[in-house]
């Protein structure tokens, strides 16, 4: 393991992080909810009641771009993956995600800080499927 | 009426710590997920950062056991470790690491209008509108 020195940020991954947690623990405090991405959007899909909030945080999501450019240029947002690994990832991951009842922000941030014991299992699980995947593609098929 | 104004700013918020962050940019997540090649650690900051501010609010909200606005508290109440837990997050963790897109940063990316994370989002959708049709045949929740 080499630390890429150039690449870590760790002074705007720690202050974007606790805006992402203020944000949840906001959501928690005002509407007792779970700040979980993917079970918002899932709900939406699903369920025609308790639309209001969820539609109203994923609105946030899409319009903190709107926001962020009043005051500055958006940062850099480079997607490498092509058109057919864009949608069979989308697809994993919508169906992953409703499967195991979360994603990064309900069980890796959220679960988390319930010391949720699934979500601690969810988030290793998670993860270590990441690392493989980028590992495999990056290291054993690119050679 | 309230919840739904706490719920977009909470959304806001959490979008503004994605682009901070630098999680918005799925270049940056896949360089945390090459733990083998040159590793960017900014991700496990973010999560930090994040815990940091969430964790004692969950503590101190579990304790309350309501929320400010007198709604009660929505947390998960599911302990159980199970297949559709484990099987879900494998899933989503080869997405995750397919694309280096999770849904809060694909639907950020998107409301910054880039076309290649709407397409990714739009994939989920469907991925999550099959797992509704489909995933209770498929796996059942519990063996």
């Amino acid at each position: 393991m080499t630390i890429d020195w150039a690449a870590f940020t760790p002074a705007t991954a720690l202050a974007g992080g606790a805006l992402i947690g203020l944000a949840s623990a906001l959501l928690l405090i005002f509407n007792g909810r779970i700040a979980g991405i993917s079970g918002m959007v899932g709900s939406l899909l699903e369920s025609s009641s308790g639309v209001g909030w969820r539609l109203a945080f994923i609105i946030g999501l899409l319009l903190a771009p709107l926001a962020w450019q009043l005051f500055s240029a958006l940062p850099p947002i480079k997607i490498a993956a092509g058109y057919p690994t864009l949608i069979a990832a989308g697809l994993l991951v919508g169906f992953g995600t409703r499967l195991g009842s979360g994603c990064t922000s309900g069980h890796g941030v959220c679960g988390l800080s319930r010391l949720s014991s699934r979500s601690m299992i969810a988030t290793l699980v998670f993860m270590a499927a990441g690392f493989v995947t980028v590992y495999v593609l990056r290291h054993l098929l690119a050679g | 009426m309230k919840t739904t104004v706490t719920a977009l700013l909470a959304g806001l918020i959490f979008g503004l710590g994605l682009l901070l962050s630098g999680m918005a940019n799925p270049e940056k997540v896949l360089g945390f997920l090459d733990i083998t090649g040159a590793w960017d650690p900014s991700l496990a900051l973010v999560m930090a950062g994040a815990i940091a501010v969430s964790l004692p609010a969950f503590q101190w909200l579990k304790g309350r056991g309501e929320s400010l606005l007198k709604g009660p508290l929505q947390l998960p109440t599911n302990t159980h470790i199970d297949r559709r837990l484990v099987i879900g997050g494998l899933l989503f963790g080869i997405g995750w690491g397919l694309a280096g897109f999770c849904p809060g940063p694909a639907i950020v990316a998107s409301g910054a209008g880039q076309e290649k994370a709407l397409v990714f989002t739009l994939a989920m959708l469907a991925g999550m509108g099959i797992f509704r049709l489909a995933a209770h045949k498929m796996i059942p929740a519990r063996e």
